[in-house]
């Protein structure tokens, strides 16, 4: 008779490596989803209207708080940034300040966290009830592809969403900064626009914060439709399913962040 | 003349793992033309055998031919395509709750044909004419009571005109006025369209009165089959508590517990 | 019918996206100067670069005339050899000095052009003769010091 303290560190062991296994069995499951979302969205663009109407309730409902949030984080950074700025008499740099820190970083960063949560929460939802309600059942009793019909337009709506709103959030947020350094603080107009246009540049800054941005919307419209695909289909389930994509999605962002940074924006100083 | 049998199902064995076999060697066949019910408690198994017949669980053991297909031998295209002829009935309807109702019937013709939208219109107002809901095309899903809502999605089911019409629990949760809708439905629908039908259930008396064979299930096996009088005449004890409705028989009132009088003595000394 | 409605809206969306992404690029960023016009690369050679980086401005007169292009290590001569790429509207003395000078306190380094006399212009691949290395802070803290400690002797 074994005595019970080897048992229990046998048994949580025994937990560990299972509940290892699974989510590594789960990762692989995710991934042939991806492939098969991806091989079946021929649907998706040849009758674009569906795609269409996911960009609408995706995209288009997050711009209040895409917008309204860039607003706000534009004023911050003015404020902070001029607070900081002043003491070493550079208060003409705030331009620069704001418009790289969200163009680079916060732009595709924060409007990611935000979209994770409204639209991404809101697709695992809508994909977890039709499977609770057996509608996706009916759908495979019709002959008609679930992953082709309502997957593959709800993917590719969230990728195509993304970087637009990573870009108005950016622009809303410049036009904060500007809100409250020049027109609130006094900041000198011309030497805030100047100075930005003159680090700002087009390839390395810019464009690399529209790919980061794509990237994300990518990896966190994945995760929305997996989750949603492969929740249980009960009222818990879809409930546990939606926490799951905030909480995996916001995760992987930052993550990706970190590791896109590291290779866009060091210029080879990390090595 | 014997028919080629729609269904035909022979000695199939299902379980989702070695230890839990839901379905042990059942054998059953649907005549063309007929409605076919599938009876017995919750929990079965006769969901699970409409499943295996949809072609959704693969079963384990034994031999499943639908529609002069042997399923095991299909791959999921062909499955697919088997579909197209068979039409099924959810058992709350599994309405596409973001179409109006019109949406909904005419789903499978637009995913399936290339109709023009005058025609289908006219299409989907046969259909829910059928089920005498053709004023109600606009609404949408949430605004529907339980009993429209399965009209509309009996409506949907057979747009495409199938040979097959599956039925899971049509009649449970409505008010007897919706109840004997359904139930005429089926039965004339079967007829006029020359389908066949299987309906699942565990309303005795709905059932009896439309059906033209029964198969009755306890624990994943088949213990009764019979024409609905047949079975009114039975002297099994199984059927005869089932068609009665007796509280206590074959199937016991109480679940497996330990004997009474020792569960509260040994409550009393804790 | 709703239909239409959505593709307003998606459309809407779609445009506003993209009128940001214009006025990043342009407002914000530096497409609007420089990237079409016609250029000529000179070359100059210099003791220490500072911290000069590649993009930085030319300037002359304080007016942005070119960037470098690129910063290369002379083996032969152990000095760098900066490449700079000037708006062919504009046209330099042979004899044109370049200095790396810093804009502001914190500012980042750029070149300054100072134009000379001669009547013969700069082509395309010459090389500038005078140069001014960046001023590095500690050679001019050491140099003070030495200065001091020299005048104090001769003081004594």
């Amino acid at each position: 008779m074994a005595d019970p303290a080897p048992n229990g560190l046998v048994r949580s062991l025994e937990r560990l490596g299972n509940t290892a296994t699974s989510k590594i069995w789960r990762l692989g499951f995710a991934a042939r989803f991806f492939a098969y979302t991806l091989l079946h969205s021929g649907t998706a663009f040849r009758r674009f209207g569906l795609t269409i109407r996911e960009i609408y309730f995706a995209g288009v409902l997050s711009l209040i708080i895409i917008l309204v949030s860039g607003l706000f984080v534009g004023m911050v950074l003015g404020l902070q940034g001029y607070d900081t700025l002043q003491r070493y008499g550079s208060s003409e740099a705030l331009g620069i300040l704001v418009s790289l820190s969200l163009v680079r970083e916060l732009g595709p960063v924060v409007a990611g966290l935000l979209f994770a949560s409204r639209a991404g929460s809101a697709i695992t939802a809508e994909i977890g009830l039709m499977k609770a309600t057996e509608q996706i059942a009916a759908m495979e009793m019709m002959a008609v592809d679930p992953i082709a019909r309502v997957v593959a337009p709800r993917f590719w709506a969230g990728v195509i969403s993304m970087p637009l709103l990573a870009v108005l959030f950016s622009a809303m947020g410049i036009f904060g900064g500007y809100l409250v350094g020049v027109q609130l603080i006094g900041v000198d107009e011309g030497a805030f626009w100047s100075q930005m246009q003159a680090s700002v540049d087009v390839r390395e800054d810019i464009l690399n914060g529209v790919i980061k941005s794509i990237v994300f919307g990518i990896a966190v419209t994945w995760i929305a439709v997996f989750e949603g695909y492969d929740a249980v289909p009960t009222a818990e389930g879809v409930s546990g399913a939606t926490t799951r994509t905030v909480v995996t999605s916001s995760l992987a962002i930052l993550a990706l962040d970190f590791v896109l940074t590291a290779l866009m924006f060091t210029g080879g100083n990390v090595r | 003349m014997a028919a080629t049998p729609i269904v035909e199902l022979d000695r199939v064995s299902f379980g989702y793992d070695a230890a839990r076999p839901v379905l042990h060697e059942v054998s059953l066949s649907i005549e063309p033309g007929s409605v076919v019910g599938i009876m017995g408690q919750s929990g079965c198994g006769k969901t699970t055998m409409l499943r295996i017949i949809a072609g959704w669980l693969k079963a384990g053991a034994g031999r499943s031919t639908v529609l002069g297909e042997d399923l095991a031998r299909l791959d999921d295209a062909q499955v697919f395509a088997l579909r197209r002829r068979m039409g099924m009935l959810f058992q709350f309807g599994a309405l596409f709750t973001d179409m109006t109702v019109f949406d909904n019937v005419a789903f499978q013709m637009r995913e399936h044909t290339t109709l023009p939208e005058e025609l289908l219109a006219d299409l989907v107002a046969m259909k829910l004419e059928a089920v005498g809901l053709r004023g109600a095309a606009q609404l949408m899903p949430s605004s529907l009571s339980g009993g429209m809502a399965r009209r509309v999605a009996l409506a949907r089911a057979i747009a495409l005109d199938p040979q097959l019409m599956l039925y899971d629990e049509p009649f449970t949760g409505l008010d007897p006025i919706s109840l004997g809708v359904i139930a005429r439905l089926i039965r004339t629908l079967n007829d006029s369209l020359g389908q066949t039908s299987i309906v699942v259930s565990h309303d005795v008396e709905e059932c009896f009165g439309i059906v033209d064979y029964v198969y009755f299930v306890s624990a994943g096996r088949i213990v009764a089959q019979g024409t609905p009088a047949e079975l009114r005449r039975s002297s099994d004890a199984f059927v005869h508590q089932f068609v009665s409705g007796a509280p206590d028989g074959p199937i016991p009132f109480h679940y497996p517990a330990p004997a009474y009088v020792a569960d509260l003595a040994g409550a009393g000394h804790g | 019918m709703r239909r239409s409605t959505i593709d307003i809206w998606v459309g809407a969306f779609v445009a506003a996206g993209f009128l940001g992404l214009l006025f990043l690029a342009l407002k914000v960023g530096n497409l609007a100067s420089f990237s079409t016009s016609q250029t000529y690369q000179i070359q100059a050679k210099f003791a220490n670069i500072g911290g000069l980086k590649v993009r930085a401005p030319i300037k002359s007169a304080g007016v942005v005339v070119g960037r470098v292009s690129d910063i290369k290590f002379d083996n032969e001569s152990y000095e760098a050899i900066v490449t700079f790429n000037v708006d062919a509207h504009y046209q330099f003395p042979r004899d044109t000095s370049a200095k790396i000078l810093t804009s502001g306190l914190l500012g980042e380094q750029y070149v300054g052009l100072e134009a000379g006399g001669d009547a013969a212009m700069l082509k395309a691949g010459d090389r500038l003769r005078l140069t001014q290395s960046a001023v590095v802070l500690e050679n001019l803290i050491s140099q003070f010091l030495f200065n001091k400690a020299a005048e104090g002797k001769d003081g004594k």
